[in-house]
């Protein structure tokens, strides 16, 4: 499959009623009397890999729906919000400017996050699975003692979350120190700490596994590991500790 | 308040020799005589007793899991009985068991539900046994919520007090799919009688939250959590709610519990004729 570039923003410029007047007002006056504003648009990225290429680790199925129905879902969702928003700011509602927050959050948070999931994850024809090599993997036993008890850890803390979220191996970019975080719904991983930078994330919303995992949430959790793709992790923590 | 669904209860038994674990109340021996023997014979069966209660005085409080009152299959096809194997039977019973498990280390032992729910909700700052507590009662709640052949109309005093609180049964409705629709991650919606305001509203709870907790009374309520629509409908969501508000929602458990609620919260003055 293809693989383009993640965030595949399309240019959404807003015009004004009176488009012919605005234009040549515009050419006039600058822009600062315009209308409209420009704003982008987020789109679902696509997978490196096939729906069925994480089997049976994952299945094609759930993959799919994951990825066409749940993650569309939220890039749809936040670009309504963001053009609701849009109108908001512009009109100078701010009330509803407050009250589109929690949409743009969850939808918006949604999209990072899947954004984030698809790259963590690969084919263990394509690598999924290999161990962390180097300077993660030295930070990792540092922080952790051992691939192993993170994983641990991990394993535990997302068996663990009630109801929908994440768990993450997060790095810290001012102390450079490794830490496993858990947020709630779809809050992205900033939402526990401004300097915390994702590295691995795992979605233990229902959707994720139910339909090929049922209610036994640490089967997922234990399996998922064979398609980690620590390389994307290593890169990442290599150009925040650079 | 006794919105008891015959789930729950709790066996508390405190020994009246629990102040003396391990110990044998002690007697005077007595020569070989008659009496003596059947002094003896009263020591050992005393001690036996002794040893029951205090074998029994250590179990403190446990919770069952009840069946839903209709079979696992009879809400095909708007409820799968796959659904309801998994659901009920592994999800549910999981949380009676973990909370066995909590209680059996706890002080918390004696309560309905209902106070264990409360108790441990803290206001706010949920105890450990909140979570599996709340969803114990909720899933009780939510399967006598619904029924075979259920939905259409509920009729009488029901109907009329949702038409006085949302101006028409289908407000009440949209309102209720749009509420569900609109849901973000898992919990519950609810049709409650709020008790303050003496009216019915939709509120939306999250995880395991429970309208109990802010002194409100449940009529209907809804999983929102994809365990329990993601094996019949995926992620689609409006099907799932729209199927349970035409075909499964049981109005003669909403009627009951509103009857009832009725005990507790005044919803208008009766009118007496005047001579």
């Amino acid at each position: 499959m293809a693989f383009r570039a993640l965030f595949a923003k399309k240019t959404l410029t807003r015009v004004s009623a009176f488009a012919p007047v605005s234009a040549s007002l515009d050419r006039c006056l600058g822009s600062s009397l315009r209308q409209g504003r420009a704003f982008t648009v987020a789109s679902l990225p696509d997978l490196a890999y096939d729906y069925g290429a994480l089997e049976p680790v994952i299945s094609g199925e759930i993959m799919r729906l994951h990825h066409q129905k749940h993650h569309q879902s939220y890039v749809t969702n936040y670009n309504n919000a963001l053009e609701q928003l849009d109108a908001a700011i512009a009109k100078g509602d701010a009330s509803a400017v407050v009250r589109l927050q929690s949409a743009i959050k969850f939808n918006g948070g949604g999209h990072i996050n899947h954004t984030i999931f698809w790259q963590n994850l690969k084919p263990v024809n394509e690598g999924g699975g290999e161990s962390p090599h180097s300077s993660l993997g030295w930070a990792i036993d540092a922080d952790f003692g051992s691939l192993e008890a993170l994983m641990q850890k991990i394993n535990a803390e997302g068996a663990a979350l009630q109801g929908s979220g994440w768990v993450w191996l997060a790095l810290d970019e001012t102390s450079k120190k490794l830490s496993v975080e858990t947020t709630a719904n779809q809050d992205p991983l900033v939402t526990k700490g401004a300097t915390l930078i994702p590295l691995l994330g795992i979605d233990v919303w229902e959707h994720a596994y139910y339909l090929q995992y049922q209610n036994v949430r640490p089967e997922y959790l234990k399996n998922i590991w064979k398609v980690m793709n620590w390389k994307y992790a290593s890169q990442v923590y290599e150009k925040a500790t650079a | 308040m006794a919105l008891s669904l015959g789930s729950t209860f709790a066996l508390s038994l405190a020994s009246p020799f629990s102040a003396l674990p391990g110990q044998a109340a002690k007697r005077p021996s007595i020569s070989s005589s008659a009496a003596g023997k059947i002094f003896l014979n009263a020591k050992n069966i005393e001690k036996k007793h002794l040893h029951q209660f205090q074998k029994a005085s250590k179990v403190l409080a446990y919770y069952g899991l009840t069946n839903p009152p209709y079979k696992l299959d009879a809400l095909e096809p708007y409820m799968s009985r796959r659904t309801l194997e998994l659901h009920w039977g592994s999800i549910h019973r999981g949380y009676v068991d973990s909370l066995n498990k909590q209680l059996a280390k706890s002080t918390l032992y004696g309560c309905t539900m209902e106070e264990l729910i409360k108790t441990t909700f803290n206001n706010g700052n949920p105890l450990p046994e909140y979570n599996n507590a709340a969803e114990i009662w909720n899933h009780d709640f939510f399967w006598e919520s619904m029924q075979p052949n259920g939905g259409k109309l509920p009729w009488g005093g029901l109907l009329q007090q949702i038409e006085k609180d949302f101006g028409s049964f289908s407000n009440f409705r949209d309102d209720f799919v749009q509420t569900a629709i609109t849901f973000f991650g898992s919990g519950w919606v609810w049709l409650v009688l709020k008790t303050n305001e003496k009216k019915l509203s939709i509120v939306k709870t999250s995880n395991a939250v429970c309208p109990l907790v802010w002194g409100d009374i449940p009529i209907i309520n809804l999983d929102m959590w994809e365990h329990s629509y993601y094996l019949d409908y995926k992620d689609d969501i409006s099907k799932y709610v729209n199927n349970f508000m035409d075909h499964l929602i049981s109005w003669h458990s909403a009627t009951a519990r509103i009857v009832r609620a009725e005990a507790f919260v005044n919803l208008g003055e009766p009118k007496i004729p005047v001579a």
